[in-house]
């Protein structure tokens, strides 16, 4: 047997903007310079949601999380000096996916390149947005309508362009199973594909075009002989798929592509040096496997759990690719798995398991009915509950969080920077200031006529890419185009998939004690204790807030949540209406500061005044000194996992506010 | 010991009763205690309340049916329009609570998210607090209350089948959402088993050919179908989502109001909600022998509605349960 030939190293990508579309172009490019070899653009929260930098909701967000895109000039600025025939982009966008590709389809032009000349990527798969990632807009069936006019768009006109990457990535980030994970990310392909088929947009052999141009993007996690089972269940379980079912002919086309991100919900805020081997292991269960191995890999950094990474911190993400691409003999061989019956037989688990759930989901009517009905989300929070409440019993260990946690003082994060990255705070401001100089300049005549023809496109069913890019060209804004759809389609609010049935947890003798002291002070206080807990801003992470309100119910508390993307306002006009003892606010977004300021202020504005707080999320230290300083009452960061030790503090500081001495639980 | 700091009931009336929201959320708290002192404070404020709105005209609505149906939805789109229409609109959204604990996950504000910074729009979710019915004992209080401020007050309760409809009794009007092919809902309006509504939705008619089956089902089986008081039953389909039809349902439900009116029922109406409320809660209490040593259901009723002026509710359960507890020392 001939030895086969190297493999061919994957795409790096390292996921990064921020700031400004300028700013974000500089890293851009020394990352390109690094060696990287394709773009991944993070946006920030106001481009992902459909508001330009001066809406109400966009406060404290622009630039943060992402780079802020409000228009075509914003974009060109993004790929200044970077040469669109050349560049591989992958952009993580999803509800206003068609709006950022038609931006990105009319640089190219003003280039000078041609749409066929392109290549890259647009996340573009909503429905995990309603189910994790929390970016979504419009309801699921005009959202889905979008995803396929994209995919009709690209086949044929950008032949290489990944139209849709299918993500079970950020399922896994809920708290998804490796069944759950491929059943769901399955499930999600037929429903896109069907959408195609019945959207009469592409031909029988269209269909297999389509096919080939579908890739996944998948997450692997700690336990990464599993996950390299994952991989290969995935790889059978879509070449089944898209012969039986959509009667793909050509194997090539059948393929299962993927890219892949490794996991961060296990990355660890306390001893986070320790997540460099976690990341490092978690990237050999996608590369080990040459059959199903990754097409492109991006990789968090050992900070992932404190804030943003630095430069410096991407760049150590990235070696790590480079040491395993370049140094070790990972590529020089065929399939080491292959012939292995420990391998064969996982592999048969989870596809046999994942199958089961795929019927279970198209019994509920397929993929959207299942997340309309809530589910899927009810599936994934209580796998989630379950991986916590692991945690919390330690019978899931995991260094220096629950074991070994004894630790020396960690050089890492001594710097005057904490080891994190922070966006500069008139980032806000400046774009703001940019964009209605923008709006000054344009022609307001065409870009009410391309809005118009949008409109009526929305309406009347064709493609939404052409007037689309019109509206590039045009000088409309995100925040306009978006306004446009949402005046037809209308919004949507995801279920919250926290009506799960009580754990076995909630049997134990501890939650028996807080739960009848829960009630007991409900009795002193005459009404049975509620909590508010509240989710401000754009912010999509729910996990935290999920975890704490099944909790919240299982040790007796009535609970009020209302999911994510709330204002201020919102919260404060809901903890009245509710008559809730305390509010309990999640924000991971980085927003925290001026989320608090504003709550506070419309608690005073409407007279609930010494109403308690409490906020968890990332936080770093000096803020939390900050918050509590400005009257919250307690900061909750990751490494709390004692959840029924946080529920003892709420309940305390209930009997405080109202002047009841707190119990020992 | 926390000190219990009670609220002036004169001065929380008058708040109430000139749209204060916090009063308002205020007095929703009140009712919502249980303990012996406050409850007697709440029943002066409900007292005082009465006095300064003698006869609230505002329409009380309930609206029920099987879990998931579109209960919440549809109630946000009858907001909607009714907002447009220039009314006020307070809602009270029961919620069934876990079975062990006694915590709740009180969920229906999701649905009813788009008046999230209308101040003309209220919204206190409530656990059923394991009662049976779909109902708990404070709903009816604080429907009153909210009436007091709003111009029409909604009450969502979970309700299936034949007795869990009890929302039926305590409302004006009461709506029941079906869904498209909902063989079981139908059976038991057909046979008759269950209470009958004013005003049936098939919800969801987005979804398919169904929900117009479904609804010339009903109106068959409907025809000539009157409640106890005479209201011919009206069935409708709408889709909650997309806002179809939202508008003839919000006229077919003020139609049933003004048939009240006009016919000079609804002041009674309102009178027989009240003792339905307390004898549900007296037999909570004292179980069927309370009820029978005061003569028996209708008995009680008669003793209300002829009891001149209307008092308000929880004043009236007090005096009445005084004389069961009476009753029962005799007895004794
Ligand atoms: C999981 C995850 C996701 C998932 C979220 C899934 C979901 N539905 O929640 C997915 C993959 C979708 C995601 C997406 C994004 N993410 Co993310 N994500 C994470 C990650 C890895 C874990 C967060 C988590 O869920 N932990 C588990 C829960 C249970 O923990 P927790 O929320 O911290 O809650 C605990 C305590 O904090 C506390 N708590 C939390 N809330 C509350 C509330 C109350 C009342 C109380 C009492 C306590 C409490 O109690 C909990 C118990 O221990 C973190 C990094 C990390 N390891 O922490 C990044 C992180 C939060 N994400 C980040 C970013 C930037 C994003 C994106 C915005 C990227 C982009 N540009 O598109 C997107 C968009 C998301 C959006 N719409 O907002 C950043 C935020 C940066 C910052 N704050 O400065 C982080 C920190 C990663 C990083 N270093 O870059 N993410
Ligand atoms: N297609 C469609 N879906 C609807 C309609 N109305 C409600 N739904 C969906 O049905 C689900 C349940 O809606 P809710 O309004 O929460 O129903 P509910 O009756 O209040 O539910 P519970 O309070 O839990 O009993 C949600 O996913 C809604 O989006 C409708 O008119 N058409
Ligand atoms: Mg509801």
């Amino acid at each position: 047997m001939s030895t086969p030939e190297r493999d061919k190293p994957w795409l790096m990508r390292t996921y990064s903007g921020h700031s400004s579309a300028k700013v974000s172009n500089e890293l851009y490019r020394t990352n390109l310079s690094k060696g990287q070899t394709g773009l991944s653009v993070a946006f920030d929260l106001p481009t992902q949601t459909g508001y330009d930098a001066d809406h109400p909701l966009a406060r404290g967000e622009v630039g943060k999380v992402g780079v802020p895109i409000c228009n075509i000039s914003d974009m060109e600025m993004l790929f200044d000096q970077i040469p669109l025939s050349k560049m591989n982009t992958s952009m993580t966008i999803n509800a206003t996916a068609a709006w950022l590709l038609a931006l990105y389809v009319a640089t190219a032009e003003r280039q000078g390149v041609a749409p066929v000349q392109l290549q890259g990527t647009t996340q573009n798969d909503i429905l995990k947005e309603y189910l994790s990632r929390g970016t979504y807009i419009f309801p699921p069936v005009p959202s889905v309508r979008l995803t396929t006019d994209i995919i009709a768009y690209t086949v044929k006109n950008i032949p290489r362009w990944n139209p849709t990457n299918i993500c079970s990535y950020h399922l896994q980030e809920a708290g998804a199973t490796p069944m759950q994970e491929l059943a769901y990310a399955i499930s999600t392909a037929i429903a896109i594909l069907d959408a195609v088929r019945e959207s009469g947009q592409t031909s029988v052999e269209g269909l297999e075009q389509v096919v080939g141009r579908i890739s996944f993007f998948v997450n692997s996690g700690i336990r990464f002989i599993e996950e390299a089972c994952k991989m290969r269940a995935f790889s059978e379980l879509w070449d089944r798929l898209t012969h039986e079912r959509y009667s793909v002919q050509s194997e090539e086309m059948r393929r299962f592509r993927y890219g892949v991100q490794v996991n961060s919900l296990g990355l660890t805020e306390a001893q986070p040096e320790n997540n460099v081997q976690r990341i490092v292991l978690e990237m050999l269960g996608v590369s080990l496997s040459k059959k199903a191995r990754a097409r492109a890999i991006q990789l968090p950094a050992w900070n992932e759990a404190l804030g943003l990474p630095r430069p410096w911190d991407q760049q150590w993400a990235l070696r790590m690719q480079q040491v395993l691409v370049f140094e070790t003999d990972l590529l020089e061989y065929s399939d080491i798995f292959d012939g292995s019956p420990v391998i064969s037989d996982k592999v048969k688990l989870l596809v046999d398991g994942a199958t089961q759930e795929i019927a279970r989901v198209q019994e509920h009517g397929g993929m959207i009915q299942a997340i309309e009905s809530g589910y899927v989300k009810r599936q994934l929070v209580n796998s989630h509950t379950e991986r916590m409440r692991s945690i919390e019993s330690g019978s899931l260990k995991i260094v220096g969080l629950n074991c070994y946690q004894e630790t020396e003082e960690s050089p890492l994060t001594c710097g005057k920077d904490s080891g994190i990255m922070r966006v500069d705070p008139h980032a806000e401001h400046e774009q703001i200031e940019r964009l209605n100089a923008f709006r000054a300049k344009r022609n307001i005549n065409d870009v009410n006529i391309a809005l118009a023809s949008l409109s009526e496109t929305a309406r009347n069913g064709s493609n939404i890419m052409l007037p689309s890019i019109l509206c590039a060209h045009a000088g409309v804004t995100t925040g306009e185009w978006a306004q446009a759809l949402r005046d037809i389609f209308g919004e949507y609010r995801a279920h919250t998939g926290i009506d799960i049935p009580l754990n076995d947890d909630t049997r134990s003798a501890r939650v028996a004690e807080i739960r009848m002291q829960v009630s007991k002070t409900g009795e002193e206080l005459g009404r049975p204790l509620r909590l508010l807990i509240g989710k401000p801003g754009l912010d999509g992470h729910s996990n935290g807030a999920e975890q704490i309100a099944v909790k919240g119910r299982d040790v007796g508390f009535e609970i009020v949540y209302e999911g994510i993307r709330l204002t201020p306002e919102q919260i404060a006009k809901a903890a009245l209406e509710e008559g809730v003892h305390l509010i309990g606010l999640s924000v991971l977004s980085g927003s925290h500061i001026e989320m608090i300021e504003d709550v506070f202020s419309q608690l005073n504005k409407i007279g609930l005044k010494g109403l308690p707080i409490v906020i968890g999320g990332i936080i770093p230290e000096s803020d939390a000194r900050l918050l509590r300083e400005n009257g919250v009452a307690a900061v909750y960061t990751p490494k709390d996992i004692d959840m029924n030790r946080i529920m003892v503090d709420i309940l305390n500081l209930i009997r405080r506010t109202n002047n009841l001495e707190p119990v020992l639980i | 010991m926390s000190r219990i700091i009670l609220p002036e009931p004169e001065l929380l009336a008058i708040a109430v009763s000139g749209q204060d929201r916090l009063a308002l959320a205020n007095a929703l708290n009140l009712l919502d205690d249980r303990r012996p002192d406050v409850r007697k404070c709440a029943a002066t404020f409900l007292d005082a309340l009465l006095v300064h709105q003698p006869e609230s005209i505002g329409h009380l609505i309930g609206i029920t049916g099987p879990p998931g149906v579109g209960k919440s939805s549809l109630t946000s789109a009858l907001i909607k329009v009714w907002r447009k229409r220039g009314f006020r609109v307070a809602v009270l959204a029961v919620d069934p609570s876990s079975q062990i604990s006694s915590g709740a996950l009180l969920g229906d504000r999701l649905r009813m998210h788009d008046s999230g910074t209308d101040t003309d729009v209220f919204i206190r979710s409530l656990a059923c607090r394991g009662e049976s019915g779909g109902l708990s004992a404070e709903v009816w209080p604080m429907s009153m209350v909210m009436l007091a401020a709003f111009d029409i007050v909604l009450v969502e309760t979970v309700g299936i089948g034949q007795k869990e409809i009890d929302v039926s009794k305590m409302t004006d009007t009461t709506c029941f959402v079906v869904q498209p092919a909902s063989g079981d809902s139908i059976q038991f309006l057909k046979a008759g088993i269950m209470e009958v509504p004013h005003v049936i939705v098939v919800n969801k008619e987005d979804i398919g050919v169904s929900a117009l089956k479904t609804l010339s089902e009903l109106q068959n089986s409907l025809r000539r179908q009157t409640d106890k008081e005479g209201w011919q039953v009206q069935a409708l389909s709408v889709s909650a989502v997309l806002c179809n039809g939202i508008e003839s349902l919000a006229d077919l439900l003020d139609s049933h109001r003004l048939w009240l009116l006009e016919n000079g029922k609804f002041a009674a109406h309102r009178q027989r909600c009240q003792s339905e409320w307390l004898v549900k809660h007296l037999r909570e209490e004292f179980g069927n022998y309370g009820i029978g040593l005061l003569g028996g259901e209708d008995a009680i009723s008669q003793c209300l509605a002829a009891s001149a002026p209307r008092r308000s509710p929880i004043s009236e359960y007090e005096s009445i349960r005084d004389l069961t507890i009476h009753a029962m020392k005799i007895k004794n």
